[in-house]
């Protein structure tokens, strides 16, 4: 067990854990921060994506010791009342069945368009592609994609 | 106007009206597990009345209605209470959802499966709105001192014409809640409808992007412990012993121990099913911990001997189950079930003389067609949360069949019923698995045994290996054709293991005079269950795409050719047991072919159709597909849909396009194979999922406008697309598809 300082949505927190432990557990079981999913625990589903230092990345294979400085975005802090644009073209699409890997989506789709604000339908697909919806809500993410960088340029 | 009285819904009105004894209800329950977006809560009345068992009315007007059944993704939260709403007469944005306990008492048919949420829902849910509004109406009528008659509702106010007097629902929502409940009442006119028919949001996204705790794996309470089990790495294995002293030792662990999860002498009924009779639950502060400790803990499996089992299926008399011994491999079922289906059969429908036909035959086709077990893979994985102590059971978490289940875990824990509680989250996905809820037993056990509140959770491991699966089928099809290429004859042989997936009185029953449905079984210890469109998820794939492949053997369009046969089940149809309405499937196949602009002919384009009748509705597809580089690609889907009136058109799309992806997924990549009893898949790194450069680029739904009481939309979309896919393929690349998934 070791003390780590980690700067999660703005604030700062000290968990005691063990080195290993992966940032999803952190932030669920111990910071209570349970918008990050868990679906696969080996980075090949995208529900547990946040950003770190504004990039996507799988919490599921992130240590906490690994994470340092570092800034760590979740969902819960992807904006402050759930108007990010993303989020916004989410609901105006009405994209969720289930819902169960929308926060993971919306983490992968918000990162893409802080680099790429005009990606094209293959450069969406690509980044979107580490995402699994079982539900099959593919086409409406796509479209919510697209209609979050038209609102936003 | 029609006027109900059913006896579904008096249940709950005689538990509504017994709770609103004292007029006024408040429901502290309600507002300590609720969390409210601000907008509602500065909306909320300080005080609500209990009208019915389905809802209650604030003193400002704003009304809760609660949502009975268990939501995964089919939008029933949204679209059930939309029903209620339609008929009590209030604007949707003064309504707020609320999901139900299971309450056997206040609610029938709390589930969610066979698509059948809005169609069983359908009368008791308008019913609960119209005998609220009518309350009201009778509560107005009295203070003002006028005929009933005389009141009229609009968007949530009373008016009288003749006084000219107007009050909001909020007013008299006090005094409508002491009234008795009426016997009948009037449902409004289908063409009056305000509500349904509109598109309403999802009530949860914004919870849902914004990340709030809705589904079960985001349960946390006040000295929760974390906990997972162990379960035996084979079909056909049991555990023998284990050794925890090193994992107990270990940081955070609280416990390991061996947890039986049903006793020897229960008497199985439908979705009690469960694999693993005995697992080795490991308790302890953090999920991490927990992960970790399990691998240090020593476990030895044996072999289990082959043994009987009496099960009560689901609305069905009681049956013995033979659960085989031994580790089984897919490539001895393969062959097991090719030797199976050279053997005699059960008949299960037999009509005029198929063999003479055959004989006299000019043309004959036969084509065998396979598919693999298949594993549910919901996103959410399973988990449930439970808080036993010795008088009482707390239980929260994702599933479908709530009362099912709440009967097992009764006889388990040795508790009456009363004194359980199964409070229902979200799911992330269900599809038939989470009907099968041991793990809500699993989870009580630990729970009880150490003495705290517990959220057993599974690994995606212990999930997609724990059985419960989509069964692996085999389905032969002989069709008999005379020198002008009619049907004559129509041959069928299905089977599998451990289920059978045949449906005798399916299409082309009813259109062939020579027909014969034959069914087989082979026993197996891997476990199986419903899988989105049970049996349905086989048969109409293979069936489909046997007619496509018969409709070219006939020189016919294969649309064409499918409208000749409905004809015949229309105008003359063979033998009164066909399970299809051949008019209502012959409009969506028409309205695919011209949504579709589908061109005459027996060769086609690069793409395909497909249509299929069940969980009482009609879906037909056409399928345009694209090769590249090897890989298909679909590039447009046109569906149409008759499932009757369609609640909220744009979550009915969303569904509709669900259905379809997830189709093509499983079409193309669903197979979870065994070798000596072992799931050769264990995530999503081998299992592979349908991703979204593998989604169709676009899909068009078109749904059939009628006056129809609503049915089942989960489901129907699925079990064609398979056809549709391999139906197009076969136009691209001249190679039909008979196992699956496809290969190209
Ligand atoms: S849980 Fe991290 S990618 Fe699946
Ligand atoms: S919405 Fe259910 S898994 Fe994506």
């Amino acid at each position: 067990m070791a003390n780590f300082n980690l700067n999660i949505n703005g604030k700062s927190h000290t968990v005691d854990v063990d080195p290993s432990t992966p940032m999803l557990w952190v932030l669920r079981d111990h910071l209570n921060l349970v918008g990050t999913k868990y679906g696969c625990g080996i980075a090949q589903c995208g529900a547990c994506t946040v950003h770190l230092d504004g990039t996507a990345t799988r919490s599921c294979m992130l240590t906490v010791s690994m994470v340092g400085n570092s800034e760590i975005t979740t969902i819960e802090g992807l904006s402050e009342n759930g108007d990010h644009p993303v989020q916004k073209a989410w609901l105006e699409v009405d994209v969720p069945q289930c819902g169960y890997c929308q926060a993971g989506q919306i983490m992968t789709a918000s990162a893409l368009l802080q680099k790429n604000p005009n990606p094209s339908d293959e450069e969406i697909e690509m980044a979107m592609n580490g995402n699994i919806c079982r539900c099959g809500t593919y086409i409406r993410i796509k479209k919510a994609v697209k209609l979050a960088a038209e609102s936003n340029t | 106007m029609t006027t109900t009285s059913s006896a579904l819904s008096r249940r709950s009105f005689i538990k509504g009206s017994a709770l609103a004894g004292g007029g006024l209800l408040l429901s502290f329950n309600w507002l300590a597990s609720c969390k409210l977006t601000p907008e509602e809560a500065r909306a909320l009345p300080k005080e609500w009345f209990q009208v019915n068992g389905f809802l209650k009315i604030g003193d400002n007007g704003m009304v809760t209605i609660m949502s009975p059944n268990p939501e995964g993704g089919q939008n029933v939260k949204t679209s059930m209470p939309m029903i209620v709403a339609e008929e009590l007469d209030v604007d949707w944005d003064k309504v707020i959802v609320e999901q139900a306990p299971l309450d056997t008492e206040a609610f029938s048919f709390q589930f969610l499966g066979g698509s059948q949420a809005i169609r069983r829902g359908w009368n008791g849910l308008r019913t609960a709105g119209a005998s609220a509004r009518q309350m009201l109406r009778e509560a107005a009528a009295q203070a003002w001192n006028v005929p009933v008659g005389e009141i009229e509702t609009s968007s949530g106010t009373l008016h009288h014409k003749g006084s000219g007097k107007s009050a909001g629902y909020g007013e008299f929502a006090s005094a409508a809640a002491q009234l008795p409940v009426p016997e009948s009442v009037a449902l409004k006119d289908i063409t009056d409808f305000k509500i349904i028919g509109t598109s309403q949001k999802n009530v949860d996204a914004k919870k849902i992007v914004t990340g709030q705790p809705l589904f079960g794996m985001d349960t946390q309470e006040e000295g929760m412990l974390l906990a997972m089990i162990i379960h035996p790495p084979a079909f056909g294995m049991k555990l023998k012993s284990f050794d925890a002293s090193k994992a107990k030792t270990m940081p955070g662990i609280r416990d390991v121990f061996k947890v039986k999860v049903l006793e020897d002498d229960y008497v199985r009924q439908h979705f009690d099913t469960c694999t693993f009779l005995e697992v080795v639950a490991v308790v302890g502060e953090s999920t991490w911990d927990v992960m970790n400790a399990k691998k240090a803990v020593e476990v030895s499996w044996e072999p289990f001997e082959a043994y009987s089992e009496e099960r009560v299926p689901y609305g069905g008399p009681a049956m013995t189950l033979n659960i085989p011994a031994g580790l089984e491999n897919s490539e001895d079922h393969r062959q097991s079930m090719e030797e199976m289906a050279m053997k005699g059969a059960t008949v299960a429908r037999r009509d005029g003389d198929p063999e003479a036909a055959f004989r006299g035959a000019d043309k004959v086709l036969e084509r065998t067609y396979t598919a693999p077990f298949l594993a549910h893979n919901c996103m959410e994985p399973m988990n449930f949360y439970a808080h036993v102590t010795n008088e009482s059971a707390l239980l929260k978490g994702p599933l479908q069949k709530p009362e099912l289940t709440e009967h097992a875990l009764s006889e388990r824990l040795g508790m009456p019923i009363e004194n359980i509680d199964i409070q229902m989250t979200r799911l992330g996905g269900g599809y038939g698995r989470r009907s099968y809820a041991h793990w809500l037993i699993e989870a009580a056990l630990i729970s009880r045994e150490v003495n705290a509140p517990v959220k057993l959770v599974y690994s995606r491991e212990d999930d997609m290996t724990g059985g419960i699966y989509r069964s692996t089928y085999h389905a032969t099809y002989r069709a008999a054709l005379d020198k002008d290429n009619n049907l004559i004859g129509f041959h069928v042989k299905a089977g599998g293991i451990p289920e059978s997936p045949l449906y005798a009185n399916r299409f082309p029953a009813g259109a062939v005079e020579n027909y014969l449905a034959e069914s087989w079984t082979i026993n197996s210890n891997i476990t199986i269950g419903s899988f989105r469109a049970p049996r349905s998820n086989f048969m109409a794939g293979v069936e489909q795409s046997f007619l496509d492949e018969l409709a070219e053997l006939a020189g016919k369009d294969p649309i064409a050719f499918r409208l000749e046969l409905l004809e015949r089940a229309k105008n003359d149809p063979v033998g009164e047991r066909n399970d299809y309405d051949p008019e209502r499937y012959a409009v969506v196949l028409e309205l695919v072919r011209e949504k579709s602009q589908w061109k005459d002919g027996p060769s086609q384009d690069k793409r395909g159709v497909s249509a299929y009748f069940c969980h009482n509705s009609y879906a037909a597809h056409v399928l345009d597909l694209a090769v590249d580089n090897g890989r298909p690609m679909v590039q447009k889907v046109t569906c149409a849909i008759d499932c009757g009136i369609v609640v909220n058109p744009d979550a009915a799309q969303n569904l509709a396009e669900g259905g379809i992806v997830d189709g093509i997924g499983n079409a193309l990549y669903g197979e979870l194979t065994f070798k000596d009893g072992v799931p050769m898949k264990k995530n999503f790194d081998t299992y592979r999922m349908i991703r979204m450069t593998e989604a169709p680029k676009q899909i068009e739904i078109h749904f059939v406008e009628n006056q129809i009481d609503p049915t089942g939309l989960g489901e129907p979309m699925f079990p064609p697309i398979f056809a549709a896919l391999a139906n197009a393929l076969y136009q691209q690349t001249g190679k039909r598809q008979y196992d699956q998934p496809f290969t190209i």
